[in-house]
């Protein structure tokens, strides 16, 4: 069946409410037919407002009371239409749910879902535009999975909230309209999953996750134009961070570009960097991300801001020459 | 709240008793200027000129107005992403707006911050944001430094009744009160935040009640009376000024338009009826204190009708002008992170 990737979530969710009873979902916006596209369309009319909670404005105590209600063994989905607004809840995601199950012994595990929304362009600015997948990356005890393709956007949905441990759930509004077909659901391990091939090639690695994994393989389409043969890795999972894909990927291509949507300094593109180098591999490596500076709202800024097939086509062919 | 919440009522003119005319018409004035630029921004936005999205406070301009009164150029302000009528009742210039909400070098902002993240410092507007509730503790700070600095000015912070289910605004209170900080917390009770009526965010549907848990006077006013807000943000200012701490004003008032943008039946909310919004329209801040001024004798339609025009000329002016300004080199990308 025809799915977008915004539908996907959708049906990643009623699969979930569904198959578990424990399951329910609390965020800003639930019963509202604006906030989180099409994403969510009508879960509160089908599965009922109780296990479908629009909230107060107070990400904080909705984000808390999420680890707390799985730690009473629950599967809750804490949404937060924006990843902005939820840097209230930082205490938390980092504190709390990550550092629980090891604090305790490895005796109870907060398996909290806590979907973040990248939601940026538009004009919208500095605080309606972030995109924070590694600073969760860097934190132990916080799953970070980042899906780039319409069947990880429900695949990798539900093996978050069927995950024991908690997990940040990143989607990226950019993606919505993507379309792909989507067999039966079938339940995924998320301990096992990593990096995956979208895209073989030979000549070059392009290493991505989320919104920049398109960018990448439209990309690697201009490139084979160019008579470039580009390989595209999609990383899905941020953490634990599993790079044995890239690795031998780029051991294969000697060129490693890795593309991300965050910042730079600091940022999952330099992280995939070092574990190339780190593992004796040696190669040209490039990478591309946003530069250091918060996200401007003027139309004209914003274009110079975000990365873009072309900066990536330029950026390759220069590594390759 | 003396049925404050119920929007059938209140939609005689205003009580203007004792007023003096000269303020009368200043502030008729001002409430009209930031009206008809914000119905210029719904209607660029509409028509696509405007690429980001506008939080249009039409139908609460009277709040800011009648606190802006009470001010002066060395208090400090802070709004959030509803704020073009807290930095126009300022006195801040309709062409810094219109070219900020443009994303010009020539806006409040420089063009780095649009609609959402205005700056007006000279005429103490330290900042807007749309983190909800993000300024809060900001002008508690705000509050603070002029009390460490000896001086009487004050701290204002505007936030809505959405922003009061974030736990940093009751820290923010709190600190305030234990440090007798000088701010005016002012509640614009519109009774939405997006789309939640605030009888599905709150047990209760107004939120003066968290002033007396934090021990600060309180006054709650009709949020569409520029009279009564004046006169209530008066009282307060002074308690403030004169170095008795925080205190809180919550204005009962309505949007006009939906959350965000031009329309008004897009994202309004789950409980907002037409009926609703007529009867809001009708408590409507504007024609109530022009009737009132009229029955007084101290405004005509002929006066009513030249003022109306003269703002119309300098909203085109204005917006022709942003219109053709330029926006910032790419170079203020990088330069403008840190100082210089
Ligand atoms: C921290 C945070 N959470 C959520 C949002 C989304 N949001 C933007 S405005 C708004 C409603 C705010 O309501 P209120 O404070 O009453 O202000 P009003 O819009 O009525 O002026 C919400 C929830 C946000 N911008 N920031
Ligand atoms: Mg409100």
């Amino acid at each position: 069946m025809k799915y977008n990737y915004g539908t996907a979530i959708c049906a990643a969710f009623e699969y979930i409410l569904e198959t578990y009873p424990e399951a329910f979902i609390l965020g800003q916006g639930l019963w509202s037919p604006w906030y989180v596209g099409n994403s969510m369309t009508d879960l509160d009319k089908k599965f009922g407002t109780h296990r479908v909670i629009d909230t107060p404005v107070s990400e904080l105590a909705c984000t808390g009371a999420g680890v707390g209600a799985a730690l009473a063994g629950m599967k809750p989905i804490v949404v937060h239409p924006r990843m902005d607004f939820m840097l209230y809840a930082m205490d938390a995601i980092v504190n709390q749910a990550a550092k629980w199950s090891h604090m305790v012994g490895g005796q109870a595990h907060p398996g909290v879902t806590i979907r973040a929304i990248i939601n940026r362009g538009g004009e919208q600015g500095a605080q309606h535009s972030q995109a924070l997948h590694a600073w969760f990356a860097h934190v132990p005890g916080l799953r970070v999975v980042m899906p780039a393709t319409v069947a990880d956007a429900r695949d990798l949905l539900i093996a978050s909230v069927v995950s024991r441990d908690p997990v940040m759930y990143i989607d990226d509004r950019w993606l919505y309209d993507l379309e792909d077909d989507l067999a039966p659901v079938e339940e995924l391990d998320l301990a096992v999953q990593g990096p995956r091939c979208l895209r073989e090639g030979r000549d070059l690695s392009l290493v991505a996750a989320g919104y920049s994994v398109r960018l990448a393989l439209d990309a690697a389409d201009r490139l084979s134009d160019k008579g470039i043969s580009a390989e595209v890795i999609d990383l899905r999972v941020l953490n634990p961070f599993a790079p044995e894909a890239v690795v031998e990927s780029v051991r294969k291509t000697g060129h490693l570009l890795a593309i991300d949507g965050g910042w730079r300094t600091c940022g999952i593109a330099g992280e995939v960097m070092a574990s190339v180098a780190e593992r004796g591999v040696s190669a040209r490596m490039g990478r591309i991300a946003l530069p250091d500076a918060p996200a401007p709202s003027s139309r004209v800024l914003e274009k110079a801001y975000y990365p873009t097939v072309d900066t990536i086509v330029a950026t390759a062919s220069r590594l390759l020459s | 709240m003396g049925g404050l919440a119920d929007p059938s009522r209140f939609h005689q003119p205003i009580d203007i008793a004792g007023q003096d005319p000269a303020v009368l018409q200043g502030q008729l004035r001002a409430i009209l200027a930031i009206r008809m630029a914000e119905q210029h921004l719904a209607d660029m936005r509409r028509n696509g000129l405007i690429g980001g999205p506008v939080h249009l406070g039409v139908g609460q301009e009277a709040v800011a107005v009648g606190v802006s009164a009470n001010l002066r150029a060395s208090d400090r302000v802070f709004g959030a992403h509803r704020s073009h009528s807290h930095v126009l009742a300022l006195g801040a210039s309709l062409h810094g707006l219109f070219a900020e909400v443009l994303g010009k070098d020539t806006g409040l902002s420089r063009g780095m911050g649009g609609s959402m993240h205005l700056w007006d410092g000279p005429r103490g507007f330290y900042g807007s944001v749309p983190i909800v509730s993000g300024t809060v503790p900001l002008a508690v700070g705000a509050g603070l430094a002029a009390k460490l600095s000896g001086t009487d000015d004050v701290a204002v912070s505007y936030l809505g009744d959405g922003a009061v289910e974030e736990g940093a605004v009751h820290e923010s209170m709190n600190l305030a009160r234990v440090l007798q900080a000088p701010v005016l917390f002012v509640v614009e009770n519109n009774f939405f935040a997006s789309h939640m009526h605030i009888r599905l965010r709150q047990p209760l549907e107004y939120t003066a009640r968290f002033a007396s848990a934090h021990d600060m006077p309180c006054e709650v006013v009709d949020g569409n009376d520029v009279v009564a807000v004046n006169k209530a943000a008066s009282r307060l200012v002074d308690h403030i000024r004169s170095g008795r701490g925080p205190a809180f004003l919550e204005a009962i008032t309505f949007r006009w338009y939906g959350h965000v943008d031009w329309r008004e039946d897009i994202d309004v909310g789950v409980n907002r009826s037409t009926e609703d919004l007529s009867n809001w329209r009708a408590r409507d801040p504007l024609s109530r204190l022009t009737v009132a001024m009229e029955a007084a004798g101290c405004w005509s339609a002929g006066q009513h009708a030249d003022l109306v025009e003269a703002i119309r000329k300098d909203v085109v002016d204005a917006w022709e002008k942003a219109m053709n300004d330029p926006y910032p080199q790419p170079a203020a990308l990088l330069d403008r992170v840190y100082a210089r």
